[in-house]
């Protein structure tokens, strides 16, 4: 803080010369500090407005298509005559599910994965693993695309054909047929592209781990594993369930991999090797949305304000819980 | 002394395998993979890592349970499946390399770079990416001139003048809340306004960059705001005990300490929306031809041209690949510059 010179009664002269040492008025940069807080809080403020206007500009456009009638909407083509509750919930229910399958894959990796770069692996490897994993970050969202299409597919076809002819009997793994393009594949390539944040947030909770505790445990003469079980896990439980929720984020709102992989469908069932019965908010949105207009694109904005509030909610939650953990912990 | 000292009877120890029983297991298992495969049809590296690994997983299981016990028999059974989880998660990202690569080579050349897509129709394999490049940099430049000062601002009002309050933990878990906004959304928003401020017919660049820009937002505020917190708070007041006002401080001593820090922050959120797909999709569109102006008409880019070329299908697919390496190829050199500036320009021995 630059603080402002108070008067005194004496002033200060030099020894020397004579002359005044100290320089008098208003604070030197005071212009500039005024002008420099304005600019960064008017910023941080601007942050906060712009969220609201993104919730306020989606709400206002959606208005139209919530209190339309019946026959408004049955004027929409892609609707088929439905009203806008019985559109959505088939939508929302594919983007849960498909974001649910993505989680139960990735979140037993991702700890894998983050205890193999915190605890297994040699420690001047360690960082440049974890650089690795975080490169798949960096690949865009239509690469995946690509790459379920042409390396995924045929490779996880047969599995689920073995998967459908053997274990048909339980109805999910029922009536597969080919070429993939079920609500699997585009599960397993949403996994690929939610394990980097996954991993890294699970990684840097394990790498917190009290020192002592794990050293602790090794000197009862408890294995690698026991330690971990015993000081990692316990410690890194909330972080574990955060970094889950915030891939669950991700999932939910990723467009390219389920528009690309995915064959849509408008059905509400578990029968995830069958192409053609889901399909997610936000991959319906960018298949419709550019030829809609008027009350469609009404529509589609609804379902995309539908998907910000979940987004939101899911990971408001998933920050309240690191936050609560970081006051606990200590270990900051 | 009267009492005679037994000598203390040696500690149990546990039977530990050699450090080459892995190893043999491992060399063993896979070669059973193989046999396996080969009885079963034909050889692929698949099958026999397929195989081997789950042999594996039991031999050493069982091996190390009759010589060294449950406990460290639970211990390697562990070890392996961890080891396993990251040997699994490299395999999409060196397929992906590989295929990109592979298919996108051949195509790529310095006419794919400099040549647009008009006059191509059908199965002509001329044609190529200039436009789409353009476009790609000229909205993901707009919407970095609007986010990196609005990020850098927010991050030093978080780091330098906010009190603790209720104003500052809003600012900080919105931001948090932001970089998982759906880009799909941010796109949805950046329509919206126009649709509404420029009417329905209003198509450009710029509407890209509004999504772009609010996806950016909070990834540079959040890198930011870690590389001033490093700045230590000694050269903070070895700077205001000189006199020097708290802004030119901030701008002169806390910015310049931390610049390369920054850079690669700011970088990386460059190279985290080039990327980006769904938003341009929506919003810009696609056209064959170059289009500079980015406040008016609808611009190509990069990914929406992969996405595209890729769904016409025929001698597309090959432009499509060849876009998708141009676009990996952007990604990793900024990533890879983002780097070599911290590695090369951050403070020396400051950590």
């Amino acid at each position: 803080m630059a603080r402002e010179l108070t008067d005194t009664k004496e002033k200060p002269v030099s020894a020397v010369t004579g002359t005044e040492t100290i320089r008098r008025g208003p604070a030197p940069g005071r212009v500039g500090n005024f002008v420099f807080k304005g600019l960064s809080s008017g910023a941080g403020i601007l942050i906060v407005v712009l969220l609201g206007l993104v919730a306020g500009f989606l709400l206002y456009r959606a208005i139209p298509a919530i209190t339309a009638t019946r026959d408004q909407l049955e004027a929409v083509g892609f609707m088929r005559g439905e009203s806008l509750l019985s559109y959505v919930l088939p939508l929302a229910f594919g983007t849960v599910l498909s974001s649910v399958i993505a989680l139960v894959v990735a979140v037993p990796l991702s700890i894998g994965i983050a205890l193999f770069i915190s605890h297994y692996a040699p420690r001047r490897l360690a960082q440049g693993l974890g650089y690795l994993i975080d490169l798949l970050a960096a690949i865009p969202s239509v690469v995946f695309g690509l790459w379920g299409l042409s390396f995924l597919q045929p490779r996880v076809g047969p599995l689920f054909e073995w998967l459908s002819t053997n274990m048909g009997w339980f109805p999910p793994f029922s009536g597969y047929l080919g070429p993939a393009k079920n609500i699997a594949i585009a599960s397993l390539v949403l996994a690929v592209m939610i394990l980097p944040i996954i991993t890294a947030t699970i990684r840097e909770v394990f790498l917190q781990t009290p020192r002592l505790h794990e050293e602790a445990s090794l000197a009862l003469g408890a294995t690698r594993w026991e330690m971990i079980r015993q000081a990692v896990l316990p410690f890194g439980r909330s972080g574990i369930i955060s970094a889950a929720m915030l891939g669950l984020g991700r999932a939910l709102g990723e467009t390219m991999a389920v528009l690309m992989v995915l064959a849509p469908g408008f059905l509400v069932n578990f029968y995830i090797l069958r192409p053609g019965q889901h399909q997610s908010v936000a991959a319906n949105i960018a298949n419709q949305f550019p030829e809609a207009s008027g009350l469609g694109a009404d529509v589609l904005i609804a379902t995309g304000l539908f998907l910000f509030v979940l987004t939101f909610v899911v990971n408001l939650a998933a920050r309240w819980i690191i936050n609560r953990r970081a006051e606990f912990s200590g270990a900051n | 002394m009267s009492a005679v000292t037994v000598p203390p009877k040696p500690v149990r120890r546990t039977r530990r395998l050699p450090r080459y029983v892995p190893w043999a297991v491992l060399a063993g298992s896979l070669a059973l993979g193989a046999l396996v495969s080969l009885l079963t049809g034909e050889v692929t590296v698949t099958g026999v890592v397929g195989f081997g690994a789950i042999v594996y997983v039991v031999a050493i299981t069982v091996t190390s349970h009759v010589v060294e016990g449950a406990r460290w028999a639970k211990d390697r059974l562990a070890t392996t499946l961890v080891t396993a989880a990251f040997a699994l998660a490299t395999i999409p990202l060196i397929s992906l390399v590989v295929l990109v690569v592979g298919n996108g080579v051949e195509r790529l050349s310095w006419a794919f770079l400099n040549d647009d897509m008009v006059g191509i129709y059908g199965s002509m394999v001329e044609g190529g990416a200039f436009h789409a490049i353009i476009g790609t940099l000229l909205i993901t430049g707009l919407a970095s001139a609007v986010a990196i000062p609005l990020g850098l601002l927010t991050a030093i009002y978080l780091t330098e003048y906010a009190t603790p309050g209720p104003l500052k933990r809003a600012i900080t878990v919105l931001v948090d809340v932001m970089t998982g906004i759906p880009s799909i959304v941010a796109g949805l928003f950046a329509a919206t306004l126009f649709m509404i401020v420029a009417g329905p017919q209003y198509k450009a660049g710029v509407i890209g960059a509004v999504a772009l820009a609010l996806l950016m937002t909070p990834v540079v505020v959040r890198s930011c705001e870690e590389m001033l917190r490093l700045v230590p708070n000694e050269l903070r007041e070895a700077a205001y005990a000189l006199g020097v006002p708290k802004w030119l401080t901030v701008l002169k001593v806390v910015l310049r300490t931390a610049i390369a820090g920054i850079t690669t922050g700011v970088m990386i959120a460059i190279a985290r929306v080039i990327g980006e797909t769904a938003p341009l999709l929506i919003t810009v569109g696609i056209v064959a031809n170059v289009n500079l102006n980015v406040w008016d008409g609808r611009m190509t880019t990069l990914p929406v041209y992969v996405y595209r070329q890729y769904a016409q299908g025929g001698a597309s697919v090959d432009r499509a690949w060849a876009g998708a390496l141009t676009l990996i190829l952007i990604v990793m050199l900024l990533n890879l510059v983002a780097r070599l500036v911290s590695k090369v320009f951050s403070p020396k021995g400051a950590r």
